[in-house]
């Protein structure tokens, strides 16, 4: 019974991590760009949640409609301003940049906010379960998996439906061409960038409720958000979820056999699929 | 004197440092179909790309309807009413076939031209229309790479190397369409390796040598003597 219990919550965990890579996915798809100051964004956003709810007083699912713009205006004014000009041939300069940027936001939410732990409150949406058979399941975990499917849905429905996933699709085949269809290409790696932090935004208040924070916790859910994406195939958004259910089980599932597994398990199981299908589960089918 | 809508004037055009063009003047004229031959790597494909935006001139160094466009992005280019069916056809790979047509139409310009008609320029394309664009043959792939062209409307249409890697029949089907395109009104440049057909369609001609102007006149004045002097540069 702890087995299937273990399962079920790391499903539904999974639903987290996939929040957590859908970002890193979409902007790697769009403009091979590796966002190493992605968890310290889902950070940022979560610490933005937390200011929302004190200042405004609401809950921190009603911080989403804040939030949510909040990132992506970030977002768009990040890769204008900044990322654009690393972009080209040489695939270090990003890295390089969003490094110094992962160190600037941990540095600025120190700062800030202290390095203290801080959690969101979530009132009775933290405690409340309902009850499957013999599991019962926190009402949390349910939600945050069923945003995470509402997301990566929509995702997957911009990309592939409608003409700004047409101009994405565009831009990240071929760039030169994509400008002589009359896209500039900057402002469509802003719009991406836009889109993956508003995600982000999501991501880190359901982590902000989930789990306590400081702002340190960014570069874990880098590493998981990675794994999840790489396990999943990159550039495949359904296997971006599939790869986050996976790294949830596994850790889990690691966590019931001796509390101190739960990391390593899930390190373990992104090594073994890396090794067995170094795409990933699920990888694009090119040309 | 017919106007010209595009006028080059001493571009000198780099890929780096390596310079590609040097002091190339030229002109289209309204509704003009413009040949543009020359030997393999003579800078055909880069006075192109250069016009087109993707390689960065001095402003002043090409004009479109009087405005200088040597430094403009290519997106703006674009929205101008200037397109191109670039060398190698270039088709999206992540799109269908009507979404690389739709995306063609994305510079949002008016006229004549919209799905309904390049289906009918090229049917097979719509018996297409679902399927993956690099699932087509090579002459399927050109029909969409011109259609997605002139999908913009544009004012101008620049095509670069058309026939390169087709079989016979299918450059002369391609061809045949070409009066229907460039008849409305729109000025055409066509880079064409195939010097017969060049002549053939064209009004005007300009040879490239090394980056440079060798020849230039009317495609039915030029003699193959000519050409032949200005392509190799032998006596
Ligand atoms: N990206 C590039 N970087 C450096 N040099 C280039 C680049 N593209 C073209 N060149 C050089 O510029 C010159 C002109 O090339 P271009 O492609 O314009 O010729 P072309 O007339 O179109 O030839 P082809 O008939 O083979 O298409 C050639 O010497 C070529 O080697
Ligand atoms: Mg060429």
């Amino acid at each position: 019974m702890d087995f299937v219990n273990a399962v079920v919550q790391g499903i539904l965990l999974g639903g987290l991590y996939a929040l957590f890579a859908a970002g890193l996915s979409l902007i790697f798809g769009v403009m091979r760009l590796v966002n190493i100051a992605h968890g310290d964004l889902i950070v940022l956003a979560a610490y933005l949640g937390l200011t929302t709810t004190v200042v405004l007083g609401v809950h921190p699912l009603v911080a989403l409609i804040v939030v949510v713009p909040v990132m992506a205006g970030i977002g768009y004014v990040l890769q204008r301003g900044v990322l654009n000009h690393t972009l080209g041939d040489d695939i270090l300069p990003p890295l390089l940049v969003t490094f110094g940027l992962s160190v600037i936001i941990q540095n600025a939410l120190l700062e800030g906010y202290s390095a203290d732990p801080q959690k969101m409150d979530a009132g009775v949406l933290e405690t409340a379960s309902v009850a499957l058979g013999p599991l019962s399941l926190g009402l949390l975990p349910l939600l945050t998996f069923a945003i995470a499917v509402a997301v990566i849905a929509a995702l997957q429905w911009t990309f592939y439906r409608t003409p700004l996933g047409r101009a994405f699709r565009a831009t990240s085949d071929n760039q030169d061409i994509a400008q002589l269809m009359g896209l500039n290409k900057r402002h469509v790696f802003g719009l991406a960038m836009a889109l993956a932090l508003a995600v982000t935004a999501v991501a880190g208040i359901l982590l902000g409720i989930r789990t306590s924070f400081d702002p340190s916790v960014g570069g874990g859910r880098l590493i998981f958000g990675f794994e999840a994406v790489i396990i999943g195939g990159l550039g495949n958004l359904w296997g971006t979820l599939v790869g986050g259910v996976i790294l949830g089980v596994a850790q889990t599932v690691g966590a019931t056999i001796n509390p101190g597994w739960q990391l390593l398990a899930g390190h373990i199981a992104f090594l073994v699929i890396l090794a067995v299908r170094p795409n990933g589960l699920f990888p694009r089918i090119s040309g | 004197m017919p106007e010209p809508i595009l006028t080059l004037t001493g571009l000198n055009a780099f890929h780096g440092d390596f310079q590609a063009l040097y002091g190339v003047d030229l002109e289209v004229n309204e509704g003009e179909v413009l040949a543009i031959i020359g030997a393999n790597g003579a800078g055909k494909t880069t006075l192109l790309r250069s016009i087109a935006g993707l390689i960065g001139n001095e402003a002043s160094q090409i004009t479109y309807r009087g405005r200088p466009i040597g430094n403009a992005r290519p997106d703006v280019v674009a929205k101008m009413g200037l397109a191109m069916v670039p060398e190698g056809r270039q088709l999206f790979p992540s799109l269908s076939v009507e979404e690389n047509l739709m995306i063609g139409g994305r510079v949002n310009r008016a006229g004549p031209w919209n799905l309904r008609r390049v289906y009918d320029l090229f049917p097979i394309l719509e018996e297409r229309k679902a399927q993956a664009s690099t699932s087509l043959s090579g002459g399927q792939q050109q029909m969409v790479a011109i259609g997605r062209a002139l999908m913009a409307n544009p004012d101008l249409i620049m095509f670069d190397e058309i026939s390169l890697g087709l079989a016979p029949v299918i450059i002369r089907d391609i061809y045949k369409a070409l009066p229907g395109i460039v008849g409305g009104g729109m000025s055409a440049v066509i880079v064409e390796q195939d010097i017969t057909k060049a002549l053939a369609v064209s009004s005007r001609v300009y040879c490239l040598q090394e980056g440079r102007v060798s020849l230039k006149g009317r495609s039915d004045a030029v003699s193959r003597e000519d050409i032949a002097r200005a392509y190799f540069g032998v006596e």
